[in-house]
């Protein structure tokens, strides 16, 4: 078995405190998708689960060890580096057994699971070769052939994919999606794109500043954003958002525009609120998908456009803010021109104008 | 008028020609030349007096020649090996060290900042029967009561030198290495970590691989060192007892320089200079193939 759990985990430079005590349930078999923009301590995180990095506070557990003081290889841990972190003077075989040849197994045990996780990575043809005579998807998936053959309890990522361009990025993202459905072992994984998180993982944690802002599902996270910060970080383009007050029922901005509030939440007259909507939920009419019974509509000027193929990303202007807003089925629209555009009320959201946080329903 | 036109990169180079040519290879050749002439310093005109191969015959044949050679090939081995062992083990101590570290990599490097015939002088001080420390000491603590001959027993002498050579020498390992270990990128070491290596097994498996060209490099520079090792041998024991502590080029300078006879020690001299020749072509090799193993090019 093998959860894992950070208890109240603090991370101390110096004085310099990085990580604030976070709390975090992995549980046996999930794959958990560290996300935040960079420099928020995703891979401080990983580094204490990896022992690689000295815990200043709180208990890491993995199953039922309390690991703290365990060095990384007494922790049944594997770890996928940012730069893959290879031998450079072993052959990729070499680089594969290593760790078996570490703990002193048989050369035919080491033969086959190495042969075995070649297979796995299509890297059979590529066995005899050294590291530096490997293409970047190469390597990386070494990498990961190197944390499979031991066959860990838990598999730690760092940003395994960022040095890939965006095609191998997304094979790759298939294959260790296939990866984890086939061995099943807990996977935590840190990335700061939130496509890769929301397409791998089966529960996101989205950290800012050293803080767990939200933990929850992809389709959680992305419809239920506790603060305006997760709104804009999870989903692309990121939510927009308008600054206004409640006036009978309706938020008016600031240029004196109003809209009917979003149904369910309680809300007080001359409340200072944050409107949030996804270009997803504004959309022109007769090129939308109308979702819930809600819905009002507005007519704005386009100012660009960004055509997609299957869809156009519009950029207009609400209440003096430009908005992106999406076009179903496009056709092709000028700037300057001027569209009635439907809001989906239902998906649309109210944050505390002064904390960001989401006023709950 | 018409001048001798000559092209111009020959001109540009000319300076340097001339330099060249002046303090290297006129005097090389002229060594050379006279090795093959029974040129003695006391006879000038012996330097006319060819004789072909004989002094290579001589020196190829000459039981002492060879006795320094071995001497010599003994003492590059020996103390090369044990500079390696200890140049490694500082470095590697000292980039464990967190505070200080720069006070101890200066002085780390304070023996070679001293002159060979210094440290030959303060050896034989050092190593003195009567007066040294080393007997001193030993005897105040009651470990012996007779005066150790350190310079006088022939093993014992050779002993000595090698301690001195190292003593100044080590250093030279040690800053190369470390040198190296600043160099090692810190991802393949953690992921030897993650993969459950052992300190010892991390250095063993990563960190050694990594240094290897680093030990090599210190060893040509080292094994040329050690190959025309004079200073030091000369003023500890000059050679002796008996010739016990000859070296090639102690062997070398007496000939030329005590007994005049300078077309054989010239002879002498180009047959050694194959040693070094010989050592450094090795090590380089090692060297390429060390670098080779880590990818770092050809
Ligand atoms: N050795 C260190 N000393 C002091 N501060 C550090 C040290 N290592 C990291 N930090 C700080 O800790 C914070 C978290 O770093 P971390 O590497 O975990 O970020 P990250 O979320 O992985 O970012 P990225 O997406 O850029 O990799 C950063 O603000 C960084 O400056
Ligand atoms: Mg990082």
């Amino acid at each position: 078995m093998a959860q894992v759990h950070l208890r109240d985990v603090v991370k101390k430079y110096g004085v310099l405190e990085v990580v604030h005590s976070i709390n975090l349930d992995i549980a046996d078999g999930e794959f958990v998708v560290l996300v935040g923009p960079s420099g928020c301590g995703k891979s401080t995180t990983l580094r204490m689960i990896a022992g690689l990095e000295a815990i200043s506070g709180g208990d890491v557990r993995i199953g039922d060890t309390v690991v703290n003081d365990l060095p990384p290889r007494e922790r049944n841990i594997s770890m996928v580096f940012q730069n893959y972190a290879l031998y450079p003077h072993m052959s990729v075989r070499e680089n594969l057994g290593f760790s078996l040849k570490i703990s002193k197994r048989p050369q035919e045990e080491i033969d086959k699971a190495v042969d075995e996780a070649a297979e796995i990575l299509s890297l059979t043809p590529l066995l005899d070769r050294k590291p530096g005579a490997l293409s970047g998807g190469q390597r990386q998936r070494v990498a990961m052939g190197r944390a499979i053959v031991r066959h860990p309890e838990v598999f730690l990522f760092d940003e395994p994919l960022s040095n890939l361009d965006a095609k191998l990025r997304t094979q790759m993202r298939v294959e260790i999606k296939k990866l984890h459905q086939k061995l099943k072992s807990t996977i935590v994984y840190v990335t700061h794109d939130q496509v890769e998180a929301m397409t791998l993982a089966d529960r996101i944690v989205i950290m800012r500043d050293g803080h767990i802002e939200q933990v929850g599902t992809p389709l959680d996270v992305f419809e239920n954003p506790v603060n305006t910060f997760v709104g804009t970080f999870i989903g692309s383009p990121p939510m927009n958002l308008l600054d206004g007050t409640v006036k009978n029922g309706n938020i008016q901005f600031a240029d004196g525009s109003t809209i009917t509030a979003p149904p369910g939440y309680d809300l007080s007259d001359g409340q200072a609120v944050t409107f949030g909507v996804r270009a997803d939920n504004i959309m022109p009419v007769g090129h939308a998908l109308p979702r819930g019974e809600h819905i009002a509509e507005v007519e704005l000027e386009v100012n660009l456009t960004e055509p997609l193929g299957t869809e156009t990303l519009l950029f207009a202007t609400l209440a003096g803010a430009e908005v992106q807003a999406k076009m179903l089925n496009p056709r092709p629209v000028q700037a300057g021109e001027r569209l009635t555009f439907q809001v989906m009320l239902d998906r649309c959201h109210l944050f505390d104008a002064e904390t960001g946080v989401a006023l709950k329903v | 008028m018409k001048r001798l036109k000559l092209p111009q990169w020959l001109v540009l180079l000319m300076p340097a020609i001339i330099i060249l040519s002046a303090v290297v290879l006129i005097p090389l050749l002229l060594s050379l030349y006279s090795s093959f002439t029974s040129y003695r310093l006391t006879r000038p005109d012996s330097l006319f007096n060819w004789v072909g191969l004989f002094n290579y015959e001589k020196a190829v044949t000459d039981v002492k020649f060879w006795a320094a050679f071995g001497r010599t090939v003994l003492l590059l081995a020996v103390a090369l090996n044990l500079e390696m062992l200890f140049g490694l083990g500082l470095a590697l101590m000292i980039s464990k060290v967190t505070r200080g570290q720069r006070a101890l990599r200066t002085m780390m490097m304070f023996p070679m900042m001293f002159s060979p015939i210094l440290v030959g002088f303060q050896f034989k001080f050092i190593f003195n029967d009567n007066v040294g420390l080393v007997n001193n000491a030993l005897q105040s603590l009651g470990i012996t009561d007779t005066a150790i001959p350190w310079l006088v027993d022939g093993n014992l002498a050779m002993f000595s030198i090698i301690f001195a050579e190292v003593w100044t020498s080590t250093s030279v390992f040690g800053i190369l290495i470390l040198a190296g270990l600043y160099a090692i990128p810190r991802d393949p070491l953690e992921a030897a970590k993650v993969d459950g290596c052992t300190p010892f097994q991390s250095f063993r498996f990563v960190t050694l691989p990594f240094l290897m060209p680093f030990i090599y490099i210190a060893m040509a520079i080292r094994s040329l060192d050690v190959a025309r090792a004079y200073d030091i041998v000369q003023i500890m024991t000059n050679g002796g007892p008996a010739r016990r502590t000859e070296l090639l080029w102690t062997l070398i300078g007496r000939t030329g320089y005590v007994d005049a006879r300078m077309g054989y020690a010239n002879a002498m001299g180009y047959v050694s200079i194959f040693l070094a020749i010989f050592f450094t072509i090795y090590f380089f090799k090692k060297l390429t193939a060390a670098r080779k193993e880590l990818g770092m090019g050809v």
